[in-house]
């Protein structure tokens, strides 16, 4: 799909009365965020950003979104989302678990790590993490169903769209305080929302 | 400015005031003194609690383990960044259907999840107070609805809803004290559905302004609801009852985390044990409130076990933890051919109670409503991840057509559940307290339930012209249960004045108390509630019987 909001961009909205103090500081501060980690080593590194880069591709024609820097905050941080399933260990244990048996898997299969596969293959992979047909003696503390579900979709996906990038590409107004919205019916927008390419 | 949860801000006779982005208000402290209350939680229950009690002229501390907030300058426009007021401690979860903990579910702030609540403001169904009498079905609560529609106008007049003239459903209730705010495009696809249908719809009553209030200005239609209001418009605990209380002499402590309630020689209350600026205190009272919602409440009691109360404090009936409700969080969602841009405005500006009302054609006991909808790009991808099973290009290009998403959403009953339950894990947290454990399995009941929602939801879409119509079958909102109320000390925890039945000066004033949860959104309830039992607890000082 080519990007129906080709001229907008929220964060030419950063110095207008759309964006508070507050929402540039953390905006700011998530978007200088970089990839090192105390956490991971250098395999379940590499592991993490090919995963990232299959599960949350990028935008065509926006600035890449730096989102393994944002999820490996999370992991560093070991930051928890207030609850995990019973069987299952915290956020930093569960990744570096979780991302050996990927790793494993792939090697198990393919002969490759998981970071050297091509794309087909590694998707083809994915799926099989998904669905939890994995080797039952790479998965031992977690499925990898459980690992998916609880772990990576969550975890992946909301850092990915928490950057304006991802913002921008869908047409999302973005931060909007202390200035919120006028024009609130059907195919109307306020002049600070994106124009979709149709709307002629 | 250092963030509000690193370091406490209530001190030196002072709290933060909630209108300005750096002042303070005065704030009574005392030490510690024993005073008359001491309440646990500040949320929904905690709060106005301790606003009327305070007013009462009985001294009071409502602790919190969470920061206080100035809402002005400590929120940002940023889902990520505000997921700062969930409860994120460890909490276990299992069950054939683990619920899912923190947004739609958890506070961690002085004023509770109110600070992030969508401000859907409802009243029970009267018969669903009786539902055992009435319907056939759950427990009848020990309270009337005549008693409570009182105090329902007392928090929507408080609250300031905005809400419709004329409200469909039930016996007649008085206006709402300010207009409904306008539809949005994707309330207007609820109307348009509910029409083709032949039911009744109605502006959602809501807990944001659509006119100026003291010092707070009218809702300015940003869209950030549930991660917070940055402009005041949203009535939160935060911004009504906690000023109320700081006004009438209450003290509020916040990151208090209270890990136990002592009992004294004669089996009463005599305070509780809090960690607050890196050590534990003990603060002296002649009655202890329980107020940390449908986990923490259960938490704390059952970690309070002594020689007297092996079990946990007020859990002689066995019950106490038990009985633990969510309510169903189902949604159909379609592609509109008009731009929705759902993300303006209120999330859920258009509902319709019918099926709360109508109990034709139904294979199962409960009710349920449905509102509109207005997702935030994380929630609404981790929604498309997790419920179409989209990753990769696929979830990518569906989040660029969200601008043309429409969906509606249900709240719906869940019927009480022994073995829904919170119970103690083995494992600690930071302070050295054992975690919760949330046990839960939906039943054939909610499956039925379930069933008719998402096929009547999906019929209403169709009806508004939404097209690539798909259901998420799988989301939970809302607590309630595990210290229910009633008139029998072995079927209840607490009576109908939020008492313990075992210790009285134990309450417990939150959602846990709720024997049935009803299809409708708490927080006015659990509000409610609370005003009762101050007015209760008011009327037994004077006549003696605290």
């Amino acid at each position: 799909m080519t990007d129906p909001y080709p001229d907008y961009d929220v964060l030419d909205k950063r110095d207008t009365p759309s964006w508070n103090d507050k929402t540039r500081e953390v905006v700011d501060q998530r978007m200088s965020l970089t990839e090192s980690s105390h956490a991971l080593d250098a395999a379940q590194l590499a592991t993490l950003r090919r995963l990232v880069s299959r599960l949350t591709p990028q935008p065509e024609q926006r600035a890449p979104a730096n989102t393994v820097a944002i999820v490996l905050q999370k992991i560093d941080a070991n930051a928890s989302d207030g609850y995990r399933l019973a069987g299952m260990p915290q956020v930093r244990e569960c990744w570096c678990k979780g991302l050996d048996a990927i790793r494993e898997e792939a090697i198990k299969r393919h002969g490759l790590p998981f970071a050297d596969l091509d794309d087909e293959t590694a998707d083809a992979l994915l799926r099989t993490i998904e669905n939890g047909e994995t080797s039952p003696e790479v998965w031992t503390d977690f499925s990898s169903k459980q690992f998916w579900t609880w772990r990576i979709l969550p975890d992946v996906v909301s850092a990915h769209w928490s950057h304006p990038s991802l913002w921008s590409a869908m047409g999302f107004g973005g931060p909007a305080s202390p200035r919120g919205y006028v024009r609130l019916d059907a195919n109307r927008r306020d002049g600070w929302e994106a124009r979709e390419e149709t709307d002629g | 400015m250092a963030e509000a949860s690193d370091s406490v801000r209530c001190a030196g006779g002072r709290a933060p005031d909630v209108f300005s982005t750096e002042g303070w208000v005065p704030m009574n402290e005392y030490g510690e003194d024993e005073v008359d209350f001491v309440i646990v939680g500040t949320g929904a229950g905690g709060a106005p609690l301790a606003a009327k009690l305070a007013e009462a002229g009985f001294s009071v501390i409502a602790m919190d383990a969470g920061p206080f907030w100035r809402p002005l300058s400590d929120f940002a426009s940023d889902e990520m960044h505000q997921s700062k007021l969930y409860w994120t401690d460890e909490r276990i979860v299992d069950g054939e259907n683990p619920i899912h903990m923190g947004a739609n579910n958890s506070g961690r702030s002085v004023g509770g999840s109110t600070v992030h609540f969508a401000m859907v403001s409802l009243r029970f169904r009267p018969e669903h107070f009786k539902t055992r009498t009435k319907l056939g079905y759950g427990v009848d609560w020990p309270i009337d609805w005549q008693e409570m529609w009182d105090y329902y106008r007392e928090v929507e007049q408080e609250l300031h809803i905005s809400g419709p003239v004329r409200y469909p459903w039930g016996p007649k209730r008085p206006r709402y004290p300010l207009r409904p705010h306008p539809l949005n495009a994707a309330a207007h696809h609820l109307v348009r559905g509910a029409e083709g249908l032949g039911i009744d719809w109605t502006e959602t009553p809501l807990a944001t302004l659509s006119a100026p209030v003291g010092k707070a200005h009218p809702c300015v239609y940003r869209g950030f609801c549930v991660t917070g209001c940055s402009t005041n418009a949203k009535q939160s605990a935060l911004v009504t009852w906690i000023p109320r209380a700081l006004k009438a002499g209450a003290e509020i402590r916040d990151l208090a985390m209270v890990g136990k309630i002592e009992c004294n020689a004669r089996g009463r209350a005599s305070g509780v044990h809090y960690h607050r600026n890196g050590e534990w205190h003990f603060q002296k009272a002649r009655n202890v409130v329980v107020a940390g919602y449908a986990v923490e409440t259960p938490r704390l009691l059952l970690n309070s076990a002594n020689g007297d109360h092996p079990e946990g404090l007020a859990n002689s009936s066995g019950l106490l933890g038990k009985n633990l409700m969510v309510q169903l969080n189902q949604a159909a969602w379609g592609q509109a051919e008009e731009e929705i841009r759902s993300y303006k405005a209120p999330p859920s500006l258009a509902i319709t109670e019918h099926w709360n009302y109508c109990d034709e054609g139904k294979d199962y006991f409960g009710g349920w409503t449905y509102m509109s909808q207005g997702p935030l790009p994380t929630k609404w991808a981790t929604s498309l991840a997790g419920g179409r099973k989209l990753w990769g290009r696929p979830l990518l290009e569906e989040m660029e057509r969200a601008n043309h998403s429409v969906g509606l959403k249900m709240v719906g009953e869940v019927l009480p559940h022994e073995d829904n339950r919170v119970t103690l894990s083995d494992e600690t947290d930071q302070h050295g307290l054992r975690i919760p454990r949330i046990t839960f399995s939906l039943r054939d009941n909610e499956k039925a339930m379930i069933r008719h929602a998402l096929d009547f939801m999906q019929s209403s879409l169709e009806a508004s012209g939404a097209r690539d119509i798909w259901k998420e079958t799988d989301d939970t909102c809302h607590l309630g249960g595990t210290a229910r109320m009633g008139d029998d000390p072995a079927t209840s925890v607490v009576n109908a004045d939020c008492r313990s039945w075992d210790i009285p000066n134990l309450w417990v004033c939150d959602g846990s108390v709720f024997p049935t949860v009803g299809g409708v959104n708490p927080s006015l309830t659990i509000q409610a509630i609370a005003c009762r039992t101050a007015d209760r607890i008011v009327e037994m000082g004077r006549k003696g019987e605290l």
